[in-house]
């Protein structure tokens, strides 16, 4: 591991499965001069810890996180998102730091023909006056209208999961969310990570209590990104009012998106349709869709409430 | 260094190439082994043509840089039969109608090949075929057939 990082310079990427980061090479989007493969650096466990939580190997394939008997048995909505998520194949190869790495599949971005702020910073967001209908509706900017795609980071934000990050500098902690930026006005950085920054690893507390849910809306059946997804977990105790609300929204931000407003808004009272809605709404109140994307805000509003009310049925 | 001499085990044979480092596994399987069951669809991961088993594991070749996998086992399309005999889904496939240009086909059977090996021993539904075959596309329109050829195999292996 310090090799791994002690190598990095200019022109240095870190590859994971390759997964998203081959293909971009591939589109000419990233151009590295040296890659550092890091799969198979000694980051390849899932171990309970102490407190009866859970850390996660950086290098661990998607596949091997949604199978583990800790992960399916203790965080069953992180195994749900994740199987929810690309392919077969691509499960196998992709490594869960990649997976929150992953850059977004905004069309703009993934064609170096075209202007963009992310990829060429001042070049301009053909987005915001073109193809966003599968962009952002919260915490756009005018520069960045992108989504982050991962299923798993969506879950991993609402489970409070942390990021453990080293470099020669030394080591760090980052909280999710917090790992990732909104675009404001610089979206060529997705993260908070700075340069030669290698992810080893992601904790999770203890389980919450309650019961807990992936859901995912999209065009096709399988394989394709989320228009909107939700991440939940609630705690009613067996009653009915809520002791307990976790709620993270994929599809709909350049960051997975937690909806702390929500989760306010469903402490303490009962738990039903019409509370559920009132919160959604107060969520989205902050929305601001795009011309091509307005579906979005009540197909968030709706799948909200429906996997709040599964979660007390 | 823009090139490595990169070591596998591909189909039970071992070979030792030296290759530019931005070589895909795919493309050494076609251009550098002569292994041309594996297919380019798309070269972005997203068609499954080009779908291998990487240390028992279904994966894109495309996709698999192929410094990256040094020291690993390969298994192509062209390694599945036993000789003369048939990998039991190569004879589904065949029994079921289970393609029509073929070019999917190499992929599909991969893939199904890796799908059985990770699944647990239930067996596995056709809706769940369908979803766990997601990343192999089909422009001929087999699906159907290719669902009951894994199908059948699935449901009777023990």
């Amino acid at each position: 591991m310090a090799d791994a990082v002690a190598g990095y310079g200019p022109g240095t990427m870190y590859l994971g499965g390759g997964t998203n980061l081959v293909d971009l090479m591939r589109l000419g989007v990233a151009t590295p001069e040296r890659l550092v493969d890091v799969s198979r650096l000694p980051l390849g466990e899932i171990t309970e810890d102490e407190r009866g939580g859970v850390r996660i190997g950086a290098a661990v394939r998607n596949a091997d996180l949604a199978a583990h008997p800790v992960i399916a048995s203790r965080y069953p909505m992180l195994a749900r998102a994740v199987l929810a998520g690309a392919s077969g194949q691509v499960r196998n190869m992709a490594t869960v730091g990649g997976n929150l790495l992953q850059r977004t599949r905004c069309t703009y971005f993934q064609d170096v023909t075209m202007p963009c702020n992310k990829r060429d910073p001042g070049s301009g967001c053909p987005a915001i006056d073109g193809d966003h209908a599968n962009l952002a509706i919260l915490g756009h900017s005018a520069r960045c209208v992108a989504t982050h795609p991962s299923d798993m980071a969506v879950a991993l934000t609402a489970l409070d999961a942390r990021v453990h990050v080293t470099s020669t500098s030394g080591s760090r902690v980052i909280g999710m969310p917090g790992l990732h930026r909104l675009p404001a006005d610089d979206p060529s950085r997705d993260t908070v990570l700075e340069p030669g920054e290698l992810i080893t690893a992601v904790s999770l507390p203890p389980p919450l209590p309650g019961r807990s849910s992936y859901r995912k809306v999209r065009e096709r059946a399988s394989f394709a990104f989320a228009l909107v997804s939700v991440a939940a977990v609630l705690d009613t105790g067996g009653g009915g009012v809520i002791r307990d609300c976790r709620l993270a929204l994929g599809g709909v931000a350049h960051v997975p998106w937690r909806a702390f407003t929500s989760e306010r808004a469903v402490a303490g009272v009962a738990g039903d349709r019409d509370s559920f809605a009132a919160a959604a709404d107060a969520e989205l109140r902050a929305a601001a869709p795009l011309t091509r994307n307005v579906y979005k805000v009540a197909l968030a509003r709706n799948l909200i409430i429906e996997t709040l009310e599964e979660l007390v049925s | 260094m823009s090139r490595t001499a990169v070591t596998l085990r591909v189909n039970e044979a071992t070979a030792t190439l030296d290759v530019d480092n931005r070589t895909s596994l795919l493309d050494l399987l076609r251009e550098r082994l002569g292994l041309t069951g594996s297919k380019k669809g798309c070269d972005h991961g997203q068609c499954g043509a080009c779908t291998v088993l990487l240390d028992g594991r279904r994966v894109n070749a495309c996709l698999v840089l192929a410094v990256a996998a040094a020291g690993s086992v390969v298994t192509t399309v062209e390694g599945l039969a036993d000789g003369d005999d048939l990998h039991p889904l190569q004879a589904a496939f065949i029994r079921h109608d289970a393609f029509q240009c073929g070019y999917c086909t190499p992929g599909q059977l991969c893939s199904a090949a890796g799908l059985l090996a990770e699944s647990s021993p239930r067996g596995l539904t056709p809706g769940e075929i369908r979803e766990q075959l997601s990343g192999n596309l089909c422009r001929c329109g087999a699906y159907v057939n290719i669902v009951k050829a894994v199908g059948a195999v699935a449901g009777a292996e023990p």
